[in-house]
């Protein structure tokens, strides 16, 4: 059971330098809109609306990683 | 550098011995005011002292008022606060009963003064990959950050020790990450966590003479999610916090809601004939670290303890690695 365990914990930081990745080189770049008058809280909104879907992704892939590797347990 | 050792030892030495003089004058006090709770874990009516917050307040607040003597940056001054605020906010909780949603909004509340006095930094560092500028986003995760990290520890804190243990290891894994990544005032400010929460941790063991209670947890919860903020090591601080996590994610993820652990009707563990902990098959109790731990085979606290502690230098160890990666980009 620890080492499904050790897995899960390994996934989840798999997942948060994956997710770190596409943040910058997806949101980053966002700033640049501001540079050719995008106004800022257009460009705030974006990246705010990016990062909560992310979010939203990152949870659902862990409910799925969870369910994948603790089939077994969570059978309460 | 050099300039740093004294403060590094003097603030240690004064947050370690702190909480150590302190909790056995204050299980004494709260034993006399029959301010005590039963261990459930235990055989017949084990009765242990609570709260332990107010021991563990006083030593992070002494270490940190005597390294502002020497430091005099503003990163101290917020942190101060922040964990004050958790610290009230958890004693108020543990005097009264409050609803589920109390918790997170006033400790989302008490997050606010770093915004305030500006110790914070809108750039998000991510391993690898570098940093990306959010200066609106940011401030929802300094509100995010407090009641986050302060709920995750007082979930954990289960069984005997294991929030103080559990909070040991993160907190002083965060200040090795923050001597890797060169923030040398923040590794420092950092310590009195880890030696308050050793020190309280000679009081929680197995078998506890006295529990943290919501004051307690919130306190140690919330100086690690302000450091997490101050420091600029949110990444870090949330993998070295990752098995926490895990318990609160299961908890939520079972449960669909927040509510509060006492609100909870199923129970997720229960106790065999020779007192060892054991999963049970309730479906409507919550999924949690421990019930995972017991999924396979009974245990006795001490057992699942080591586990949980092993969890924790697993994840403490990913922090460390995960802040050598902050250091090299792609």
């Amino acid at each position: 059971m620890i080492i499904a365990l050790f897995g899960f914990l390994f996934a989840m930081w798999i997942l948060i330098i994956i997710g770190g990745g596409i943040i910058v080189t997806i949101l980053g770049p966002f700033s640049l809109l501001e540079e050719i008058f995008v106004p800022w809280f257009v460009s705030s909104g974006i990246k705010a609306g990016f990062a909560i879907s992310l979010v939203v992704i990152w949870i659902f892939i862990l409910l799925k990683v969870k369910n994948w590797i603790f089939k077994k347990e969570l059978n309460f | 550098m050099t300039e740093l050792i004294i403060p590094a030892i003097v603030c240690s030495i004064v947050a370690f011995f702190t909480v150590y003089l302190t909790t056995p004058l204050l299980i004494k006090i709260l034993i006399k005011k029959n301010y005590t709770v039963k261990d459930v874990n235990k055989k017949g009516d084990v009765m242990i002292a609570r709260p332990g917050g107010p021991a563990i307040i006083l030593g992070i607040l002494f270490s940190e008022i005597i390294l502002y003597r020497f430091l005099q940056i503003p990163e101290i001054l917020s942190i101060m606060i922040v964990t004050s605020l958790s610290f009230v906010i958890g004693y108020v909780d543990d005097r009264k009963v409050l609803g589920g949603w109390f918790k997170p909004i006033a400790l989302a509340l008490a997050a606010t003064p770093i915004i305030f006095l500006g110790t914070y930094d809108s750039n998000l560092a991510f391993p690898l990959f570098g940093e990306v500028n959010i200066p609106i986003l940011y401030l929802a995760i300094i509100v995010f950050m407090i009641p986050i990290t302060g709920n995750t520890i007082n979930s954990i804190d289960v069984l005997n020790g294991v929030a103080s243990g559990f909070m040991t290891i993160a907190s002083f894994s965060l200040s090795i990450s923050l001597f890797i990544i060169g923030n040398l005032d923040l590794m420092v400010v950092s310590l009195p966590l880890g030696f308050v929460s050793l020190a309280f941790y000679k009081f929680h063991k197995l078998p506890s003479k006295i529990f943290p209670g919501d004051s307690g947890a919130l306190t140690l919860g919330g100086m690690y999610g302000a450091i997490a903020i101050v420091g600029h090591v949110e990444i870090i601080a949330a993998v070295a916090l990752l098995p926490a996590i895990v318990n609160s994610f299961l908890f939520l993820s079972s449960m669909k809601k927040i509510v509060e652990h006492r609100q909870v009707k199923g129970k997720p563990v229960e106790h065999t004939d020779d007192h060892k902990l054991k999963a049970t098959s309730d479906k409507t109790a919550p999924v949690t670290l421990v019930r995972l731990i017991l999924a396979r085979t009974p245990m006795s606290e001490k057992q699942v303890e080591t586990q949980i502690f092993k969890l924790a230098i697993f994840s403490g160890t990913l922090a460390i690695v995960t802040a050598i990666l902050m250091r090299i980009s792609l």
